[in-house]
């Protein structure tokens, strides 16, 4: 299989063609036909002299891969499958809501963290994505010019491929990228603390915690990684960090019935949030096959809510959009396709 | 924040699974990991402790993974070779009550750690593998546990064994103490697996602790 073009860096493009020879400039040129232009090969570039496009040819791929399905929720929620490297599949889901389009992506084949609740850590780890997988989910769906916001939110965790994610944001969000503000994306984390620090360091892009539940007892039952990167040493990596007014942290807390809705949990998060800027963003859980945990009502999704805001907390309910196809929070997995 | 370790020993113990030792400067709880890295600035990986708590040697079991960064080198470390090591941290830990402790391939590192801190009391191990040399530790947990360690294997058979996966002998099981804690550490697809066949066989979710391999 060729090389793909879609993915890399200006950087990279520009010694990619120092090493076919040509002069450095034709990165940047390539950059623009790649992330700002719409062609499908490199014969419609046609400010690169014959000899880049044949080179070019010879060796690469442009890299774009459109999705092999697509199902539609009854709220308009879209999921896309697209395929990955070695047989494998991934999924995209397309959330509109008003003017704004959400896009929210795979970083990896399947996940490794096995959180109780989730579909994707069901099926294991199969791979990481590259920069152009990631971007691919993007790029290639009918939708791409209406969204409005990104979110590293779809299979896997995306700071355990932390080198690919970097490359992908730098691509959404450079001049010579797709040139998307670093406000209209999210990447989100179980909380890997030394990828969560790099990535601080090295991004502009917001970021979501999944946090579940203030207790540490009660997390180590639900997410693994609590056992090697405790919440309360996230956190504290969190209060030290300036995010500055523009950046933002939040907080995803998935309810569970009978679980983590109680009123201890309130006090508790708002004890251990002291200090932060941040929100909450409440997740109505998604039940999934052969799970011990279960959805919470209604009323309770606002009383918690509520009382969090008393708490001087800004909290919010996320829609769960796209349940329906399987495309909602917590829900998207290929394990079918990864086990034929 | 790393500090500077000197290998004292690099031992294949099978092909692809090594035992490395450098001197103890901390003090740890049995279950716990620590980062190594090759350079100070370097990325560090995650391993769980080997060794027990009192002994002066600080181990680390680990497969070598010939398309990784960190295991490779590591293998081609001589004696008195430094590395970078973090301060110990995690909260996988174990205690002196009646527990299940499951493990695939090198996960049996923390339990090794929890049996020579003396935490090996009123426990049962069940340990897989593909190969029967690949059971390092076979006659210390044997010694301590006697019946209640189960080696599982895939690749090989022999009395003395149980022929296939971990998840195998757990889905064959009539009965499994809902009392008992249940401690896994492995590969995702294992634990995953352990956790799901666990859940349904009546362990409330609460009773398993899970160790995963970053």
């Amino acid at each position: 299989m060729r090389e793909q073009l879609f993915g890399k860096t200006l950087e990279e493009l520009q010694a990619l063609s120092l090493n076919l020879g040509l002069p450095s400039y034709t990165g940047l040129q390539l950059a623009q036909w790649l992330y700002k232009k719409e062609v499908q090969s490199f014969d419609e570039m046609t400010n690169l002299s014959k000899k880049a496009r044949a080179l070019l040819g010879e060796g690469y791929d442009v890299g774009y891969r459109d999705p092999v399905t697509v199902q539609e929720s009854v709220d308009g929620t879209r999921k896309y499958l697209f395929p990955a490297r070695e047989g494998k599949f991934i999924e995209t889901a397309y959330i509109p809501e008003g003017n704004r389009g959400t896009v929210c992506v795979s970083s990896q084949v399947g996940c490794k963290m096995g959180c109780l609740f989730c579909m994707t850590g069901k099926q294991g780890f199969q791979g990481n994505l590259t920069s152009g997988e990631i971007l691919n989910q993007y790029r290639s769906i009918p939708e791409w010019k209406t969204i409005t916001n990104l979110v590293y939110m779809g299979m896997g965790e995306p700071l355990d491929n932390l080198e690919e994610v970097l490359k992908s944001l730098e691509v959404l969000t450079s001049e010579w990228g797709f040139a998307l503000s670093p406000r209209r994306i999210t990447v989100s984390t179980i909380g890997l603390i030394p990828a969560m620090m790099e990535f601080l360091n090295k991004s502009l892009v917001h970021l979501a915690v999944s946090l579940h539940t203030p207790f540490d007892e009660e997390r180590r039952q639900l997410m693994p990684v609590q056992q090697v990167y405790p919440l309360k040493e996230v956190l504290k990596e969190i209060k030290s960090w300036d995010f500055g007014r523009q950046r933002r942290v939040s907080f995803e807390y998935i309810l569970f019935r009978d679980f983590n809705d109680s009123a201890a949990h309130v006090n508790e998060l708002s004890r251990i949030l002291h200090g932060i800027r941040c929100r909450i963003n409440l997740i109505r859980f998604h039940p999934i096959p052969d799970t011990p945990l279960e959805s919470p009502d209604e009323e309770t999704m606002n009383r918690f809510k509520d009382k969090l805001n008393a708490k001087g907390i800004t909290t919010t309910i996320r829609a769960s959009r796209g349940q329906d196809i399987w495309a909602a929070c917590g829900l998207l997995s290929t394990k079918k396709l990864a086990d034929t | 924040m790393t500090h500077p370790a000197t290998i004292l020993f690099t031992e294949e113990l099978s092909p692809g699974i090594f035992l490395i030792g450098f001197k103890r400067t901390f003090d740890f709880v049995a279950g716990q990991v620590i980062g190594i890295a090759i350079k100070e600035n370097d990325a560090r990986r995650l391993y769980s402790i080997c060794s027990g708590e009192k002994v002066d040697e600080i181990w680390i079991l680990y497969k070598s993974v010939e398309e990784g960064y960190l295991t490779p080198q590591l293998s081609d470390l001589e004696d008195g070779a430094r590395i970078w090591v973090t301060a110990p941290g995690g909260e996988f830990t174990g205690d002196g009550d009646p527990a299940v402790w499951i493990a695939s391939g090198t996960g049996i590192a923390p339990f090794y750690s929890m049996l020579r801190s003396g935490l090996g009391d009123n426990k049962i191990l069940l340990h897989g593998n593909r190969y029967l040399e690949q059971f390092h530790f076979y006659d210390e947990f044997h010694e301590a546990l006697g019946d209640h360690y189960v080696r599982c294997c895939t690749g090989e058979t022999d009395d003395r064994v149980y022929p296939g996966r971990v998840t195998d002998y757990l889905k064959e099981q009539q009965e499994l103490d809902p009392t008992l804690k249940y401690y896994l550490c492995g590969s995702a697809d294992m634990v995953i697996e352990t956790r799901d066949i666990l859940i349904s066989k009546g362990i409330p979710f609460g009773h398993i602790i899970s160790e995963i391999y970053f």
